[in-house]
């Protein structure tokens, strides 16, 4: 009997995903129905305004170009800071310094989202224009900095669970032939924990696709495809803010575009998270 | 008395009195309070095969570690005396720690390759300490696999993984790789516990066959193995060194009880 | 000649990135600190007993978080009374129960994906499915169907529309996988010598896991569970999709009231371009902080003290 209400909540959380599939399948086609969206202009202009009058473009691109560019900021600091954190807590650091870190890490790790958006807003982009005239008061690196400090946790945490998984007889062994220290994270273990950092880095990337309110409140509202990193952007999950927030009526075209960005959302994270987590398994699996 | 035959020393007479490899004076080492070894005195000479025998945690892997300052992972380790190998304090605070390790090899109890192919783990020892051409490195690897007794099995799969070998060639792939460094000195820990009888018996061939121009330490469970393997044999027990010396005087003529019963299997 | 590669440079390259690992490790210390010193610089000044206090005003200066404050209150508690016990009953089920069969790997792979959905996606299910309740007692607020009296404790109004009750629902989504995995950890640190040890008993599954694996894992349940939480008291994206940014002067009086949260209220003082209202929203990110510090701290103390070594 028991037995049989853990059963039931296992599936509900299978109850979850298909849910969240067909919610999204549907809105997304009742989108598509209207006359002003087609498929190939979603997957193939380059223009976004939804709310604009009488011209609307439902061009995906500049909403993604936000978001990638948002999150090539924040993978740019992340990534690397983060690895390096782990190989220095993982191979080097005394357990009194990792008992000071690994605190501090988790701080970094529970601060509210909305607090890494306020920060970006009032504190790293007046910084950013003592730098450069260039940044305006909404701007790409802004949110990007916040967002690569919010999976900057998650990438040193996984990195060092991953480089903690090497096992000790490699480092004994690569110590005996006369290795450095360095010669022993950088040429043996960091290379025998490859495959289990690179899924920490496609699991932080997925991430900072999915972060919204840092987005929201630092990176702008202007949807368009540019590189630069001084631009205002807007990013998918910003843009499904402002509707949301906004006025459309929920059976017009501007709303229902919410829930097909949402789709498109959820299709780069849950592809994100699925390859991420398949590399961590074959990996964890190598080691145990 | 013992049914195992010992070996008899294959030292040449005709050899110029034995060269000290390794000389131990008063040795002592601790791990924070414990101490773990006790006023060692001994002398490995070179070019033979040394056995260190003695029941579990008797000292004899700490003792072997120390040789080539691998105790320095552990913080609470240290040791005060008299080790010097050809002449150099290994205890001294100037020591190049990096440069000792390319000198004195390591074969671990579990065999430990690289998850790189066969030729990458030959070739990482070289590589840390020298710039080679490709050429140089592709000789340097032949020529270490040879003298692993390995290069016949693994000549046409050079590239694929090392993790893809037997235990026993995995092992036989790691002599290789401390081969390669061109040490003095191979230091053994256990070699063989790991691996089936078989591969134990091709490697033990291998360690007879390398004393020529190695000089070997071989820290062994397995008695049978000392008397077969070794020319000189110290026994350990409980961190003192109780006894040292040519194996078969050892074997047929131990002059401490504490050697003779362990030897005679009444303990240990 | 292969040439010699000297082993000064070597140690130079040794120490060269050991300084390199420091600089990065202190990185991550020194943005922490510049984050928080500047926090409280901002809010310090405008934090005060009246600002706990107070209800949300047109004027900075009057403005208050105590409906935000009560609203998180409400909304978490529910959240956590449905998601630990599905939480924890799913993980049980997944670890002491289940056989290896396709079904469970794919429940098993199916709650790592759900823990990787961006939060916003989860408003969009809870305002779908909670909310408006696939337009099932339709879309207009007078066919609600309704039971008691709105003004009481006991009222109930389908569907749940943009309430306290939707939003605590919708919570329990976000962290639903987060408990889910911890519990999960957390069993699985039990050493099965233990569970062994009571099979030899004739005791059966479920009196293993009640009374063995259950009381061994409470700590790292419990752990999981705190932090959980105290990801739930944070999260915006899903109930600012949900029910947008109210301004709300009461607290919540039934599971149907209004709502507004403390990162929400945060976010809409944040995002006004007046400097009284980024400091008063400092000022709430001080509260918000205390709490996170708060339930961390506890999660901590659980962690050193309780968690025996189980070896």
């Amino acid at each position: 009997m028991i037995v049989g209400a853990l059963f039931l909540a296992a599936c509900f959380s299978i109850l979850v995903t298909t849910t969240i599939l067909l919610v999204l399948a549907k809105e997304t086609w009742g989108f598509f129905q209207f006359d002003e969206v087609s498929l190939g202009e979603f997957f193939g202009g380059l223009e976004w305004n939804p709310l604009l009058g009488a011209e609307k473009h439902f061009g995906i691109w500049p909403l993604v170009s936000g978001t990638l560019l948002v999150t090539a900021i924040a993978a740019s600091f992340a990534l690397p800071v983060g690895l390096i954190s782990a190989i220095y807590l993982s191979e080097y650091a005394s357990p009194r310094v990792r008992a000071t870190l690994k605190p501090a890490l988790e701080i970094l790790a529970g601060v509210p989202t909305v607090v890494y958006g306020f920060f970006a807003l009032t504190v790293i982009t007046p910084v950013l224009q003592k730098i450069s005239p260039s940044f305006g008061n909404y701007n790409a690196t802004s949110a990007g900095l916040a967002t690569g400090i919010m999976i900057l946790p998650i990438v040193c945490s996984l990195s060092e669970d991953a480089l903690r998984a090497v096992p000790r007889g490699l480092r004994d062994g690569a110590l005996a032939l006369g290795g450095t220290r360095f010669d022993v994270s950088v040429k043996v273990v960091v290379p025998a924990a490859l495959s289990g950092i690179v899924a920490a880095f496609l699991l932080a990337i997925s991430r900072a696709v999915g972060e919204t309110m840092i987005v929201a409140l630092a990176a702008g509202g202007v949807a368009q495809i540019t590189a630069n990193p001084a631009a205002e952007v807007q990013t998918m999950t910003a843009y499904m803010v402002q509707i949301f927030l906004g006025d459309a009526p929920a059976f017009g075209v501007e709303y229902k575009s919410s829930y097909a960005v949402a789709a498109m959302l959820f299709a780069m994270t849950f592809l994100l998270t699925m390859v991420g987590q398949s590399i961590l398994r074959r990996f964890r699996e190598e080691y145990d | 008395m013992s049914t195992i035959e010992p070996k008899t020393s294959h030292a040449p007479a005709s050899a110029a009195p034995n060269e000290m490899a390794v000389t131990v004076r008063g040795f002592s080492s601790w791990y924070g309070d414990f101490q773990a070894l006790k006023g060692l005195e001994l002398d490995i000479p070179a070019r033979q095969i040394t056995a260190f025998i003695g029941p579990s945690g008797c000292g004899k892997s700490t003792f072997l570690r120390w040789i080539n300052r691998m105790n320095d992972t552990i913080p609470s380790a240290r040791a005060e005396g008299t080790l010097d190998l050809h002449g150099v304090d290994l205890l001294s605070r100037s020591l190049d720690v990096v440069d000792l390790r390319r000198r004195v090899g390591m074969v671990f109890q579990k065999p430990n390759p690289f998850p790189k192919s066969i030729y990458d783990n030959v070739a990482f020892g070289p590589r840390l300490h020298r710039t080679y051409s490709r050429a140089e490195l592709d000789q340097l690897v032949e020529q270490s696999l040879r003298a692993a007794s390995i290069w016949n099995e693994v000549k046409d799969r050079l590239h694929s993984s090392a993790l893809g070998l037997s235990g026993g060639q995995q092992q036989r792939l790691c002599i290789a790789r401390a081969i390669a460094v061109g040490p003095e000195i191979l230091l053994m820990d256990e070699p063989c516990s790991a691996l089936d009888p078989k591969s134990t018996l091709a490697i033990e061939e291998l360690i007879e066959g390398l004393a020529d121009r190695y000089t070997i330490v071989i820290v062994t469970h397995n008695m049978q193995q000392a008397a077969r393997v070794s020319d000189q044999t110290a026994f350990f027990f409980e961190g003192r060194l109780i006894e040292a010396g040519a194996t078969e005087m050892i074997w047929n003529k131990p002059k401490n009880k504490q050697t003779e019963d362990y030897i005679t299997g009444r303990f240990g | 000649m292969a040439a010699m590669r000297s082993t000064a440079s070597r140690l130079l390259a040794n120490r060269a990135f050991l300084l390199v690992c420091l600089v990065a490790t202190n990185v991550a210390m020194i943005v922490l600190a510049v984050l928080l010193i500047s926090i409280f610089w901002q809010g310090a000044e405008t934090l005060s007993w009246k600002f706990i206090t107070n209800f949300a005003s047109r004027k900075p200066a009057e403005a208050g978080i105590l409906a935000p404050l009560m609203g998180s209150v409400w909304v978490c508690s529910i959240c956590g009374l449905v998601a630990l016990p599905l939480g924890v009953g799913t993980a049980i089920y997944l670890e002491e129960f289940s056989k290896r069969t396709r079904f469970t790997r794919i429940v098993q792979t199916n709650i790592m994906n759900l823990a990787g959905v961006p939060s916003i996606v989860y408003g969009i299910l809870g305002l779908t499915a909670f909310a408006r309740m696939f337009g099932v007692f339709g879309t207009n607020v007078d066919d609600a169907i309704t039971l008691g009296d709105e003004e009481s404790l006991f009222f109930l109004r389908l569907p749940f529309g943009s309430s306290v009750l939707a939003g605590g629902l919708t919570l329990m989504l976000v962290i639903l996988p987060v408990v889910i995995i911890s519990t999960q950890e957390a069993l699985r640190a039990v050493p099965s010598s233990l569970r062994s040890g009571a099979f030899a008993l004739g005791a059966t599954r479920w009196q293993t896991v009640w009374g063995i694996t259950l009381p061994a894992a409470i700590p790292g349940i419990m752990t999981g569970a705190i932090l959980a939480m105290s990801r739930a008291i944070g999260e915006s994206a899903p109930l600012l999709v949900l029910g947008g940014l109210l301004l709300v002067f009461n607290t919540p009086e039934n599971l149907m009231s209004d709502f507004a949260i403390l990162p929400l209220q945060i976010y809409n003082w944040a995002s006004r371009p007046q400097d009284e209202f980024h400091a008063i929203a400092a000022s709430a990110i001080i509260v918000q902080l205390g709490v996170l510090f708060l339930f961390n701290g506890i999660a901590v103390f659980i962690r050193q003290k309780l968690q025996k070594p189980l070896q």
